[in-house]
């Protein structure tokens, strides 16, 4: 038993030491947290609050991160130049310290329980949709309001609802246009129009194989698997109209999985009206143009 | 030295194993043999050139990658590439090479002649080699392009319709036949052919991980046989258990193969903790610290091991209770792994440590390791791993943790053992070029494939735009992967140079603590002449103590190779 404090001598010089460096080494990453540094060090964010929400958790998971790595790291790194082998030196026979070993479980134990705390804490915030902005667009029933996968919808029931459907090697998108057929409704590929403002849910689907939504600014991935539907939902700032997001498909899917991008146009919710009934006049156009075609080729036979 | 031995009143253990019949040469010995060394030797060559092979095929894909939009490798290239890279690392290097080491090291580990069924231990060995060659076989057709997860439905009929997929299902099956009956051949091994006095709690930490690896493998393959039978029959014989459109479910393909999956990265790294667990006491000329915890942490972290697939699958549609149950699942594995982490760096605390390469390995292991730990804990949490899973991000953890726990263990095993399973030293300059070049070569391929998962590059694309800095990370990864290759290159060279010119090693050059060094480098075909009595976890430190008390300091059974030897 007396041999313990003189175990753990080196340790308190030690640990100031360490703790300056993990100070130092934490004021440095606030300074870097920063937007700029999004994409190096930490997921990107910025279109959406959930996005954000998820930028936030990580960077807290980060913090800790750090900690443990250089405390770890640091003991390492003392041990192996402290205790290297000299002239003289005689190693100590130690064959363990029952009261230390339960000391680092529980202190593994408390770091854990700390970060499923955090992560429950923000959980809500990712998950659920919050309601759409006062500058929204006016999803009134009927028109466009959606309705709506069973689960997950913003507090006041509505959302404007989208079908995604991954096929190889493209993203279809079907609008909500109050027909309640969705054959009809307008649809679009690769590029996704959606107001501002507006809390936008995601019903997505896949036609042939698994594949997997991920616009990194507007959150995380939701894999689109065969007989499923997946859900999630993002919501971009008014002040983001007339940007738009890049992504690309994230589960292997063939052999142009890394051909598969999807974007998402953020416009104002005029624009995206005028987006909708275009896209549904150019639909019925072509439509009529096909039944032409069609009434042409069976009046000539066979 | 047995002429020392003679003048004591009292018999002793000591080495005086000699072969009786002269030992049979040329190849046919060697495909004949049912001697577990010998086999051990096989496993570990034949694992060896499948690492050389994955390699291959992992610098290829990184020269592709290495600029935008570059048109070197056509995409279904690619896909066969990582598919056969992934697959070969996992069925035939690292989880194989562990039965390698398993096989050399676990009979005479614990004082025993052979392994407990010699002939099936042969068999195991031959079925691995079957299922290498079947899967290299279809270079020749046309390789499977699903990845080493092969997901279905893109592994259908349907869309993948040539026997590449096959060729990989069969390759499941015979590797995976091959590590069920050495497993059962390790755990009766270990259950039953102690040396005397070796009770559980004297048992080599290696041979407990192998113990609890074995346990593992009786329980996760049963699952992946099953499933890959099932893909087998949905592709040939007209059953839909994973299509969708006729009942099936993608998913459920997806939960067998990660029940398998997950246990099999316990599978391959818990040998690894094994061989550092040996090292570290070793060349710290201390006891291993907290030898209970770590044999108890592995055995609990193969247990947790086992209920944490679905931390795979957190994009999938799943409820968020399954989500936050796998999270926090995902989380316990930490606690028993830290243990060992600080039992490790405890067991160098105030020893002597001594910088020979299996130690550099040894370390650097620790170091690496401990990144790919961490990063874990940000991918079990599941909203977190939202943005991380299938990027980069995730292909920079899984190599952290392959390549930091397992291969940085493999080589500190190789160089820890070398002399006694071919009795000549390694060359240290050359471990400690190779060792630096790999330590430095893996954190400029891979610390910055994490930033390329933060930036948006998902993981298994032939090519990719040059947005953001994605072309600056790819570059520098694959300068990285270079140097890495460089330094596993002058490892090469170093055992095959030694094997004919190295310094003869003597039965115990580091004065190690565990029996294979009480016999001679190599050992005789029937080990030990004689079994000594355990009385400790370090038997060869009891043995080196009796004989300097009852000889004086003049003769130990196992004389050192002189310092300069070891310089060589
Ligand atoms: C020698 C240095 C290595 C290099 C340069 C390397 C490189 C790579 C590359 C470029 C990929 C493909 C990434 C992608 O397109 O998604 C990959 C995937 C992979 N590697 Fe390695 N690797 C190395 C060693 C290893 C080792 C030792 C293991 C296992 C023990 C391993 C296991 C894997 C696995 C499982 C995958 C995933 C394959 C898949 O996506 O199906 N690698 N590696
Ligand atoms: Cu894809
Ligand atoms: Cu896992």
């Amino acid at each position: 038993m007396n041999r313990i404090p003189a175990a753990l001598k080196p340790t308190r010089r030690n640990s100031r030491r360490v703790a300056l460096a993990t100070l130092a080494a934490l004021g440095l990453l606030l300074a870097f947290a920063g937007a700029a540094f999004a994409g190096a060090i930490a997921p990107e964010s910025g279109g959406s609050p959930n996005a954000d929400q998820i930028a936030s958790l990580y960077k807290l998971v980060l913090a800790v991160a750090v900690v443990v790595f250089l405390g770890v790291e640091g003991a390492l790194f003392y041990s192996l130049f402290k205790f290297r082998a000299r002239k003289g030196a005689v190693a100590a026979q130690i064959r363990g310290n029952t009261r230390l070993e339960i000391a680092w479980t529980l202190g593994a134990a408390v770091i854990l329980v700390v970060l499923a705390v955090i992560t429950f804490s923000k959980l809500g915030a990712i998950r659920n949709p919050p309601n759409s902005g006062p500058n929204g667009a006016q999803l009134a029933d009927g028109v466009l309001v959606a309705s709506g996968p069973s689960k997950r919808l913003p507090p006041n029931g509505r959302s404007l609802n989208i079908q995604v459907n991954g096929q190889q090697y493209i993203w279809r998108f079907t609008y909500p246009d109050g027909d309640t057929n969705d054959l009809n409704n307008a649809f679009s590929y690769q590029e996704m129009v959606v107001p501002v403002d507006t809390t936008v849910t995601l019903e997505i689907r896949a036609q042939d194989v698994a594949h997997s939504w991920w616009i990194p600014k507007l959150g995380g991935k939701f894999d689109a698997v065969p007989g499923y539907t997946n859900y999630t939902w993002f919501k971009i700032p008014g002040r983001l109209a007339g940007k738009v997001f890049t992504g690309q498909c994230a589960e292997m899917c063939g052999r142009n999985h890394a051909n598969m991008t999807a974007q998402v146009r953020a416009v104002t919710p005029q624009a995206y009206e005028q987006f909708i009934s275009r896209r549904k006049a150019d639909i019925k156009a072509a439509d009529a143009a096909a039944q032409i075609q069609r009434k042409r080729l069976e009046s000539s036979g066979p | 030295m047995a002429a020392t031995t003679e003048t004591l009143a009292r018999p002793l253990p000591q080495v005086v194993a000699r072969d009786v019949t002269r030992e049979r040469g040329g190849w046919t010995s060697w495909v004949t043999t049912t001697d577990h060394k010998k086999i051990g030797i096989m496993y570990l060559v034949l694992t060896f050139v499948f690492f050389l092979l994955g390699g291959t095929e992992a610098l290829m894909m990184r020269l592709q990658l290495s600029q935008a939009n570059n048109t070197l490798l056509d995409p279904q290239t690619y896909n066969e590439l990582f598919t056969m890279h992934g697959t070969t690392m996992i069925f035939l290097f690292v989880v194989p090479i562990m039965a390698g080491f398993g096989n050399y090291l676990v009979p005479l580990m614990i004082g025993a002649r052979d392994m407990a069924f010699p002939k099936l231990n042969a068999l195991s060995f031959w079925l691995l080699a079957a299922g290498g060659v079947v899967f290299y076989a279809s270079i020749f057709f046309s390789p499977p392009e699903c990845g080493w997860t092969c997901y279905a439905p893109l592994s259908s009929k349907d869309y993948l319709p040539s026997g590449g997929v096959d060729a990989w299902i069969y390759l499941i099956h015979l590797t995976g036949l091959s590590s069920l009956v050495g497993a059962v051949n390790f755990y009766a091994t270990i259950a039953n052919m102690r040396a005397p006095g070796m009770g559980w709690g004297r048992l080599p930490l290696f041979v407990w991980t192998i113990l609890t690896y074995s346990v593992l493998l009786i329980l996760a393959l049963p699952v992946i046989a099953g499933a890959v039978t099932m893909l087998l029959t949905d592709r040939h014989f007209g059953t839909h258990f994973f299509e969708a459109s006729a009942g099936g479910s993608p998913l459920l393909w997806q939960h067998l193969f990660w029940f398998f999956g997950h246990p099999e990265v316990y599978i391959m790294v818990l040998p690894g903790f094994g061989i550092i667990s040996e090292v570290l006491p070793v060349f710290s000329r201390k006891p291993i610290f907290g030898y209970k915890a770590i044999a108890a942490a592995t055995v609990v972290i193969a247990f947790l091991g086992l209920l944490v697939w679905a931390h795979h699958m957190f994009a999938t549609p799943s409820p968020t209770f399954v989500l936050i149950f796998f999270m926090l699942g995902s989380f316990l594995i930490a606690v028993p792994t830290g243990v060992k982490m600080f039992n490790w760096i405890a067991t160098m605390w105030r020893g002597t440590v001594e910088f020979r390469t299996a130690l550099l390995f040894a370390a650097g292991f620790l170091g690496t390791f401990l990144i790919g730990g961490i990063t874990g804990i940000f991918l079990a949490v599941f909203p977190v791993d939202w943005q991380l899973t299938d990027t980069y991000f995730v292909v920079a953890h899984l190599h952290y943790v392959l390549v930091g726990g397992a291969v940085f263990a493999i080589f500190a095993g190789i160089y820890y053992w070398f002399p006694k399973i071919t009795g000549r030293m390694l060359s240290e300059g050359l471990g400690k070029v190779s060792f630096w070049l790999i330590l430095i070569g893996f954190h400029v391929t891979f610390l910055i494939q994490h930033s390329l998962g933060l930036d948006g590059m998902p993981r298994r694309i032939y090519e990719y735009a040059d947005v953001g800095h994605l072309e600056l990370y790819n570059l520098i990864s694959t300068i990285g992967s270079f140097i890495l290759a460089a330094g596993i290159l002058v490892t090469v060279v170093n055992v095959v140079r030694s094997v004919r010119v190295g310094v003869i090693a003597g039965p115990d050059p580091w004065k190690a603590n565990t029996l294979e060094w009480f016999t001679t480098s190599p050992p005789p075909v029937n080990n030990f002449d004689v079994v000594p009595r355990v009385r400790s976890v370090e038997p060869m430190k009891d043995i080196r103590r009796q004989v300097e008390r009852q000889t004086g300091h003049a003769a130990a059974p196992a004389p050192p190779a002189p310092e300069s030897a070891l310089q060589a």
